[in-house]
């Protein structure tokens, strides 16, 4: 089956000569719901900007659905809905006029456009604000607003540039509903974003970039496999002088005084309660400090911050 | 994209552009409405009075056509530089972008949406001449034609300043210190005969002379210039506009980093 996406070799050199990307090579599945997860520069927007068509690229190929985006820009936008990270609409505007628009531009015809707008707006929430200017919503309606007008032409490959950026949590929840219907509808769904949780909630598979390069490339499973630690946060009942010293578990005091401990992948938790129990320390609450997808997703970064330092200190 | 899609492409743009000169009516439609009644009244009737005949018709006449012309430029070029710059700087330019129409489509809607203010302006200003004189037409397809074709160059225009401007004063630049000063030098309160020899040279370099005295002739009758020659220069002068806003929109100029 063809891929949804396929990205070949792709390099970005913007005009300053910033290399943003360095050849990055990545497949999409169909049907996927994939995540492209990378620290703020590392090169996500500039990729899914270069497979929208809003930033040239300087070499390499894109394919949305086997149509190569040189040869055959047309057939590959048609497939592609896009939400960007920024709003990106004539504040203007009525709701309901941004969305036909958008329909009108894929060559929709006003009756049907209207008929597919009414369906996601209503959807999203936002029917009752049709008539309303989008200067007048809500920055989360304003986010709703940029998905349903991505919907409106019934993409196969909907792509997300963080999407649910400065959204609370409820709508957050309710916004990742809605993307895993469209994406057990067949809708295969691309999507970056800053909270790993939303990666690690919804996402099959993952590519994490940093510095223009694909750090790692694979399932969501094969990835948190190869965590090999994890931290725990634990709330002692009375306050701690220094961290213990720990046989199995590296331990360490955090600024709010509560006890962070390190457990390796295969440890039992149950050793780790009963050292602390003859130390004479009662633990009254517990959790992780970051979500698993989080600490890898840190783990690598740094590591590859770290790189050109090892590079250049090999160089000396 | 298929033909037929391509048209409601066309069209979603040309009413997108037609929804928005007639949602800030006060902005677009009036304020050419009150100047061109201001110059009707002051320079037809005021002074023209006193002036008397131009070119063989009275003052009034004579500046009618010259009028009509100065405001189907000025609407046609502002309609597309603010239209488009204004999606340019909110980056709703990218709900084109992404979308499958081609570059051609995207120009031709905007010249498009920018010849209905101007033609829709020049209607408006017509109208109210006619409560200062009499129009009868001399060549009605000249009439037409002169009209449609230069409307057509200026919105191209307003769409090649709009790519190339980077903040709200570009957009400003050519109206106020090239086209105004072009419209004003180009015959549209005299005829060049009452210039000196080398003013009437250099007025023969001025593109919109050309504009305003083919509109002339096929509303009077009278021209400084071959009419036919007029409608060529227009021609021509889409042609290349054109050519240069389709090469800006492929590469991306000011719209794709």
């Amino acid at each position: 089956m063809t891929n949804a996406l396929e990205i070949e070799n792709l390099v970005k050199t913007y005009g300053d000569g910033f290399e943003a990307l360095k050849g990055i090579t990545m497949n999409v599945a169909q049907g996927d719901f994939f995540a492209l997860l990378g620290p703020n520069g590392a090169g996500k927007s500039t990729t899914l900007g270069i497979v929208c068509s809003l930033v040239n690229k300087t070499s390499g190929k894109v394919r949305v659905f086997g149509s190569d985006t040189d040869t055959h820009l047309s057939d590959a936008k048609l497939n592609l809905g896009v939400v960007p990270q920024e709003f990106n609409f004539n504040q203007f505007e009525k709701v309901f006029d941004i969305v036909t628009t958008q329909a009108g531009y894929y060559g929709i015809p006003l009756k049907k456009a209207a008929v597919s707008a009414e369906k996601y707006l209503r959807k999203l929430g936002l029917w009752d604000k049709r008539n309303s200017p989008a200067r007048m919503l809500s920055g989360g309606m304003k986010r709703r607003l940029m998905i349903a007008r991505a919907l409106v032409h019934e993409p196969r490959l909907l792509i997300l540039d963080e999407p649910t950026a400065g959204v609370d949590i409820e709508l957050r929840r309710s916004m990742w509903t809605f993307l895993e219907e469209m994406n057990r509808q067949g809708t295969t769904i691309i999507l970056t974003t800053h909270y790993l949780e939303e990666a690690e909630a919804l996402c099959r598979n993952i590519a994490i970039i940093d510095h223009g390069k694909i750090l790692k490339h694979t399932s969501k499973r094969d990835l948190l496999q190869q965590l090999s630690v994890e931290t725990f946060v634990l709330d002692t009942d009375a306050p701690l002088k220094a961290a213990p010293v720990m046989k199995d578990f590296d331990c360490r005091l955090d600024d709010e005084g509560a006890l962070l401990v390190e457990v390796q992948k295969g440890h039992s938790l149950n050793g780790m309660f009963v050292e602390l129990e003859q130390k004479g320390i009662r633990i009254v609450s517990m959790r992780t400090k970051a979500n698993r997808l989080e600490e890898l997703f840190i783990r690598m970064v740094e590591d590859n911050a770290r790189q050109p330092q090892r590079v250049a200190e090999g160089a000396a | 994209m298929r033909t037929d899609a391509m048209m409601t492409a066309f069209s979603t743009i040309v009413l997108r552009e037609v929804r928005r000169f007639t949602r800030i009516w006060p902005q677009t439609l009036l304020p050419p409405a009150v100047t061109m009644t201001l110059y009707f009244i002051i320079f037809g009737n005021l002074i023209g009075s006193r002036i008397g005949d131009m070119g063989g018709f009275d003052y009034m006449a004579f500046i009618v056509p010259g009028l009509i012309m100065m405001a189907v430029i000025t609407s046609s070029y502002a309609n597309v530089v603010s239209s488009f710059f204004s999606m340019k700087f909110q980056r709703s330019i990218e709900e084109l972008l992404v979308s499958p129409v081609p570059n051609w489509v995207i120009l031709a809607g905007y010249v498009a949406g920018g010849m209905a203010r101007g033609l829709g302006i020049g209607l408006i200003v017509t109208l109210l001449s006619l409560a200062f004189t009499q129009l009868s037409i001399h060549n009605l397809p000249m009439v037409v034609i002169t009209v449609f074709l230069t409307s057509a160059l200026f919105a191209v225009g307003g769409f090649i300043n709009a790519m190339l401007a980077t903040k709200f004063d570009d957009i400003s630049i050519v109206p106020t210190f090239v086209l105004t000063p072009l419209t004003y030098l180009g015959g549209v309160f005299y005829s060049i005969d009452l210039l000196p020899a080398f003013w009437q040279g250099v007025s023969m370099i001025n593109p919109i002379l050309y504009m305003v005295n083919g509109f002339r002739y096929g509303i009077l009758g009278v021209s400084d210039v071959n009419p036919f020659i007029a409608l060529g220069m227009i021609v021509l002068f889409i042609t290349i506009f054109s050519f240069v806003a389709l090469r800006m929109l492929d590469r991306g100029k000011g719209i794709r980093s």
